[in-house]
């Protein structure tokens, strides 16, 4: 189906200066939309492959426009976004599709297809990318009892609770083991427990190699969680800094330091196959 | 009673909305392969009567008595020379009385006569209808006094039968303008409706459009569904258009054919059923193809 060639995910957004170059550099970002309204204003970063960082700051202060920009969904008005050192305003219409297949993103309102499954939804982001029927057969239960929906796999979005949906968003972005991975508000209205059990997965798949940029607005959970932090307000970055001693861990001590952190008891609910490997 | 009434109102506004164009589509479609189906036979018809009008279409070239042997051979030879001439066929004045007598119900007429009054004379054939006129303009050229005047000495008189040829091929030429230019305007129809049809999906999918390009669907990924919608819309009209055309088939055309034997030929020779069928089938589904795909590349720029 695809016209793309087809390469493994570990070959994509392969960086052209090196193996240390970013894979996200945002030089002198700036984006206003139509009407006036500056949404973000001469922002500048640059993430490293491997890393997990979140963005946090105020509702309105342009997370979403920057991961928009990320996937190309939007043009920036001013500067360059840049995925593995390319240029991806200078990317012809025809690469958009392969740009996106790279970056798995978890969208803040989830974009859902209503009209399918749980399972196709999933299946979708990998028949896009022309995967075969062995492949999806295999992948998909396996990435739905990651994300822990296996028993709503013939389930519609609008039979789903929001948190439910959520997983379901983290699943397709995931599915095809995509070098980079942007989840826009992924505990957003959620409990904290299911929360953690989201922020848990996300560590997990960072720790499979997956660079992971997470939105958030949540200042207290990122302020306990010691990872990179970047601070957006009104458009501009004011903080970019790794939050309280950086450190390696498991995904299971991860765990138990947030619950315990967070006040929410071990006993709690596991948010099923999260913490089981 | 209130919530009854919104739900009527909805379902009919859902109707409207989906089910209505495609069934606006698929009947318009469904006309038009009609009319090709009427059509193509009607064509065909049309085209070999003409060509059987155009078989007898001719230049008489009638000759002098005294034109002798050579004379005759030369002329010929001459005659075969000229521009859009097929062939030239002599006939005797014994062979043209032999014809005569042959379409006289009463030959006893002809006894009367001691002499043959007939002349000799050339059936000259151009090689397509068209070239008639030129062909006995070079029988006939202009002379010294920009008159006609016959290329040969021998030559008596030209003749053809351009004035009752004509009337039919204009009325056949009409006909085939008239039908063609029907069959166009019903095309653009069904192209057009089926558009249409594909155009209200897109606006009722197109937030799953977005979905779909945003996690890096190409272009044709999701092209191809509303394309096969419209090609399914346009094969329904065809398979609705050749189930009528084979009950119109079975119910007038075959009683006819065996009591009439110039149906009979025509149904046999020139256009047999199944080629018709393969013809309108693969016509509703590249009618409706152009329909989606035009629409598609207009409205789905995604
Ligand atoms: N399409 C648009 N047209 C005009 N203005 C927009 C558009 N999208 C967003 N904005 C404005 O840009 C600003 C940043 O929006 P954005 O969605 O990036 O905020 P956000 O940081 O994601 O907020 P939240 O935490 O509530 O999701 C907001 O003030 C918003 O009103
Ligand atoms: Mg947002």
């Amino acid at each position: 189906m695809s016209r793309l060639r087809r390469k493994t995910p570990a070959d994509e957004l392969r960086p052209r200066r090196g193996p240390d170059s970013p894979i996200v550099e945002l030089h002198d970002v700036t984006k206003v939309y139509p009407g006036g309204h500056v949404a973000l204003e001469r922002v500048s970063m640059a993430i490293s492959r491997g890393e997990f960082v979140f963005l946090v700051g105020p509702t309105g202060c342009g997370k979403s426009t920057l991961i928009k920009l990320l996937i190309r969904d939007l043009d920036p008005t001013e500067g360059a976004v840049m995925i593995a050192g390319r240029d991806v305003a200078k990317l012809p219409d025809k690469k958009i599709p392969h740009l996106r297949r790279n970056i798995g993103t978890v969208f803040q309102d989830f974009k859902l297809l209503a009209n399918r499954t749980v399972y196709d939804n999933v299946a979708y982001a990998l028949q896009v990318i022309g995967a075969s029927r062995a492949e999806i057969r295999e992948k998909v239960p396996e990435t739905l009892r990651l994300v822990g929906l296996q028993s709503k796999v013939h389930s519609y979005p609008d039979q789903l609770s929001g948190g439910e949906q959520q997983r379901v968003s983290i699943a397709r972005a995931f599915v095809n083991h995509p070098p980079l991975l942007l989840a826009d508000e992924p505990s957003g209205n959620l409990d904290p427990v299911t929360s953690i059990g989201i922020m848990q997965l996300l560590y997990r798949i960072n720790r499979t190699g997956t660079t992971v940029l997470v939105v958030t607005h949540d200042r207290e959970m990122v302020d306990k969680m010691r990872r990179r932090v970047i601070e957006l307000y009104e458009g501009r970055v004011v903080r970019d800094e790794v939050g309280g001693g950086y450190t390696e861990e498991s995904t299971t001590e991860f765990g138990m330091r947030m619950r315990a952190e967070m006040g929410v008891g071990v006993e709690g609910h596991t948010n099923g196959g999260v913490d089981d490997f | 009673m209130g919530r009854i009434g919104f739900f009527i109102k909805e379902g009919f506004r859902a109707l409207r909305r989906n089910a209505a164009p495609s069934v606006a589509a698929t009947v318009t479609t469904a006309i038009t392969i009609l009319v090709l189906g009427v059509l193509l036979p009607v064509f065909f018809f049309t085209q070999r009567t003409s060509e059987g009008v155009r078989e007898q279409l001719a230049v008489k070239v009638f000759l002098y008595d005294d034109a002798t042997k050579q004379e005759i051979g030369a002329l010929r030879q001459r005659i075969r020379g000229l521009e859009h001439v097929r062939s030239v066929a002599f006939v005797s004045k014994a062979e043209a009385l032999e014809i005569l007598k042959d379409r006289l119900k009463d030959p006893g007429v002809l006894r009367e006569l001691n002499t043959n009054p007939l002349p000799a004379s050339f059936t000259v054939k151009p090689d397509d209808a068209a070239n008639l006129t030129a062909v006995r303009r070079e029988l006939t050229p202009p002379g010294p006094d920009g008159r006609p005047k016959p290329i040969s000495g021998i030559v008596q008189n030209v003749v053809d039968a351009q004035e009752t040829a004509n009337p039919i091929e204009e009325v056949t030429s009409k006909l085939k303008i008239v039908l063609i230019l029907l069959t166009v305007l019903l095309v653009i129809a069904s192209v057009l409706l089926i558009g249409n049809t594909i155009r209200l999906s897109i606006y009722a999918r197109r937030r799953e459009v977005e979905v779909m390009r945003l996690v890096g669907a190409t272009r044709w990924f999701v092209r191809w569904p509303f394309m096969i919608e419209g090609v399914l819309v346009g094969i329904m009209g065809g398979a609705v258009a050749i189930l009528l055309l084979w009950l119109g088939k079975l119910i007038v055309v075959d009683p006819l054919a065996d009591s009439f034997t110039l149906i009979k030929a025509q149904t046999d020779t020139d256009l047999a059923f199944p080629v018709l069928v393969a013809v309108l089938a693969a016509s509703s589904t590249l009618v409706s193809a152009i329909g989606s795909g035009f629409t598609l590349r207009r409205f789905l720029r995604v």
